[in-house]
């Protein structure tokens, strides 16, 4: 088996004049999460779509588990498993229908009954699908990409939709994937499950990669770990908040401000008294620790739910 | 590993999955089986026993008319009804009588002679006429009543309305499915999956054919019980082409289909092919009526040709060996539209 489950080098995909994927490089050793974080239209699912051959690239090279989808195709849809992020599955058929059609596909795989208990919907077996609920439906949807114990699995935005507890149960599912050596692509807008999931992420915008790393590198990258955000009437110079100790960065959203430093028990005080010599109320204060969602945001101008809304 | 064996073979998994759509979707089974029945119950009344109907003729004012309404309504196939003249024209024109008699020494005729029933009412009023003015016939002619069957419209409409029936539940059932899988972007999953494209195509092929057989059988005992329409032909033969009819329109559905991407386009493709034909393929009469130039494009037709072969075998008992050219024909649009379809087709 290759090192590497998926190898992507110099990939670009044009449609006409439109460059949606402008050489993009991955490399996602096996038994590892990657995440692709990206705003809408930044060459996400393109990207996604040609590694499940849906797509074929304008130029680069794809290996997928070794193979090209110009010399193996079937061997390698044989070894994939993919949820779209919005599948319409027969609504007149049945959970157990459906998920046995799919399974008579694949040489190898877990029976219909251990794909519906790894995705908890045993009782919902006998149910049409037109019947599911939105979350029930995304579980179907994992459920169908399982049914063919794939090597390498693609996730477009599995938990979208999905309660709390649902959310957290597809997060063991991918976890335990992992500690059996298989390999999971995850594109998602929840930093806090790319965090907890994903050994590498990767944030493309624009059809390139703009940033690249383990999680705690890339929050690293901000250059500070903490963040306090506040509003100050009347505003503070930023000539005078670059002082503050440990200072990394400074962004400005309307009134709100919000500082990266590195130690906030040496920052705060500072920060304090420098509103104290303007003559200055800080409105609101808070602190917390960066996350992604600070990396995406610095990376691209948006935060994650605002690059979701298109 | 339990791939290939039994229930979890692909094909019959996808199989079941058409006849199970099919069944659960209440509509389609009235398209397939309801729709048919009804319009050749509606049409079979409309058209009811021709042979008895008389014809009704009005008798305008004039000298004798009692004499000429009495002539008249001694003839087998005339109504004579008396009117004055205005009232009797009016009639004329709304098509509630073929012809006016105005009463006279040298009795005059209104009629539009373009209308077959007006050419008839001439000839029967002229012999009712001209015998009570004492006219006496040199020849004895004798006839005899037949009914034969085959004869009757009912006889005509139904093969056509199979065809109709075959086309539109071929056409509008196979390839709605197919955009609607592709809308909902199912076709797009299907096609991540090791799923075999052929696998796919002759399932669709399987359900259309056990579904068209159904169709054939059904409408056929229907047509027996209720109108006593009878198969001069092999019945088989009948079947067979009826089913290739079904196979061929399935691969012009499969064309149709191929790269529609919503229900809008789809639809449109839809009626454009099947609207056209249902008008000139001989449906609801013969396309023999249509101008000679115009002959060889309505013969070259797939729905011509599956009506034609039906007629063939059911009213004039005809076998396959007289049927080579519809069968061209068929197998020529069959085979056509399903290469180009595997070629066109769009998973995404």
């Amino acid at each position: 088996m290759s090192e590497l489950a998926i190898e992507v080098e110099r990939l670009v995909k044009r449609f006409g004049d439109l460059v949606a994927v402008d050489g993009i490089d991955l490399s996602v050793p096996t038994g590892t999460c990657l995440g692709l974080l990206g705003p809408n239209g930044a060459g996400k699912t393109t990207t996604v779509e040609i590694l499940e051959g849906l797509q074929s690239a304008t130029s680069g090279t794809v290996r997928v588990l070794g193979r090209s989808w110009e010399d193996a195709p079937d061997d390698i849809r044989a070894r994939i498993g993919v949820t779209l992020q919005e599948t319409r599955f027969h609504e007149k058929l049945t959970v157990e229908e459906t998920l046995t059609l799919f399974r008579s596909f694949y040489p190898r795989g877990p029976s219909v009954e251990t794909a519906l208990a790894q995705v908890a919907l045993e009782e919902k077996r006998g149910a049409r699908v037109g019947t599911l609920s939105g979350g029930q439906k995304q579980r179907l949807a994992l459920a169908v990409g399982l049914v063919g114990d794939p090597e390498l699995l693609f996730l477009d935005e599995p938990t979208t939709g999905l309660d709390p507890v649902s959310r957290r149960g597809l997060w063991t599912l991918i976890e335990g994937l992992k500690g059996r050596g298989r390999t999971v692509l995850l594109t998602t807008h929840y930093m806090e499950e790319a965090a907890v999931l994903c050994d590498d992420i990767v944030i493309v915008d624009h059809g390139k990669v703009v940033a690249r790393g383990t999680p705690e590198a890339l929050v690293h990258s901000l250059g500070g770990e903490q963040l306090i955000e506040f509003v100050a009437r009347p505003p503070l110079p930023p000539e005078a908040l670059e002082r503050v100790p440990g200072f990394s960065a400074l962004r400005q959203r309307g009134e709100l401000v919000s500082l990266s430093v590195q130690a906030l028990h040496e920052a705060l005080p500072a920060l304090l008294r420098i509103a104290d010599e303007h003559r200055a109320e800080l409105v609101r204060l808070s602190t917390r620790a960066a996350t992604l969602d600070d990396v995406f945001l610095a990376l691209t101008g948006r935060t994650l739910a605002e690059a979701e809304q298109g | 590993m339990t791939g290939a064996a039994g229930w979890l073979n692909p094909l019959w998994q996808l199989f079941l999955m058409r006849l199970r759509t099919f069944r659960r979707e209440p509509s389609a089974t009235f398209w397939v089986f309801g729709f048919p029945l009804l319009m050749s119950v509606v049409l079979a009344l409309a058209f009811r026993n021709q042979a008895g109907t008389r014809l009704f003729v009005a008798v305008a004012d004039g000298p004798d008319r009692a004499a000429v309404v009495a002539a008249l309504s001694a003839s087998d196939g005339l109504g004579a009804t008396p009117m004055p003249l205005a009232e009797a024209r009016e009639a004329l024109r709304r098509g509630k009588v073929a012809l006016v008699v105005v009463p006279d020494a040298a009795p005059r005729l209104l009629l539009d002679p373009t209308q077959p029933d007006a050419r008839t009412a001439r000839l029967l009023v002229i012999d009712a006429l001209q015998r009570a003015a004492g006219r006496s016939d040199p020849r004895t002619l004798s006839e005899e009543r037949v009914t034969l069957p085959g004869t009757r419209y009912i006889d005509f409409l139904v093969p056509g309305l199979l065809g109709f029936g075959l086309m539109s539940s071929s056409i509008w059932g196979l390839g709605w499915a197919i955009v609607q899988m592709r809308m909902g972007k199912l076709l797009r999953r299907l096609a991540a999956t090791p799923m075999r494209r052929l696998d796919f195509l002759l399932a669709f092929a399987g359900g259309r054919l056990l579904l068209a057989l159904l169709e054939v059988l059904f409408f056929l005992g229907f047509a027996r019980l209720i109108f006593d329409v009878r198969v001069a032909g092999n019945p088989v033969t009948f079947v067979l082409w009826a089913l290739a009819g079904a196979l061929t329109f399935g691969g012009i559905s499969a064309l149709v289909a191929s790269r529609a991407q919503n229900s809008e386009t789809a639809s449109g493709l839809m009626n454009l092919v099947t609207l056209p034909m249902t008008v000139v393929s001989g449906v609801f009469f013969s396309a023999s009526h249509f101008p000679g130039w115009l002959q060889p494009v309505l013969r070259a037709l797939p729905l011509t040709a599956l009506i034609d072969g039906l007629r063939a075998i059911s009213i004039d008992g005809a076998g396959l060996g007289t049927l080579l050219f519809p069968a061209l024909v068929l197998g020529v649009w069959g085979a056509g539209s399903f290469v180009l379809a595997l070629r066109l087709f769009r998973w995404t």
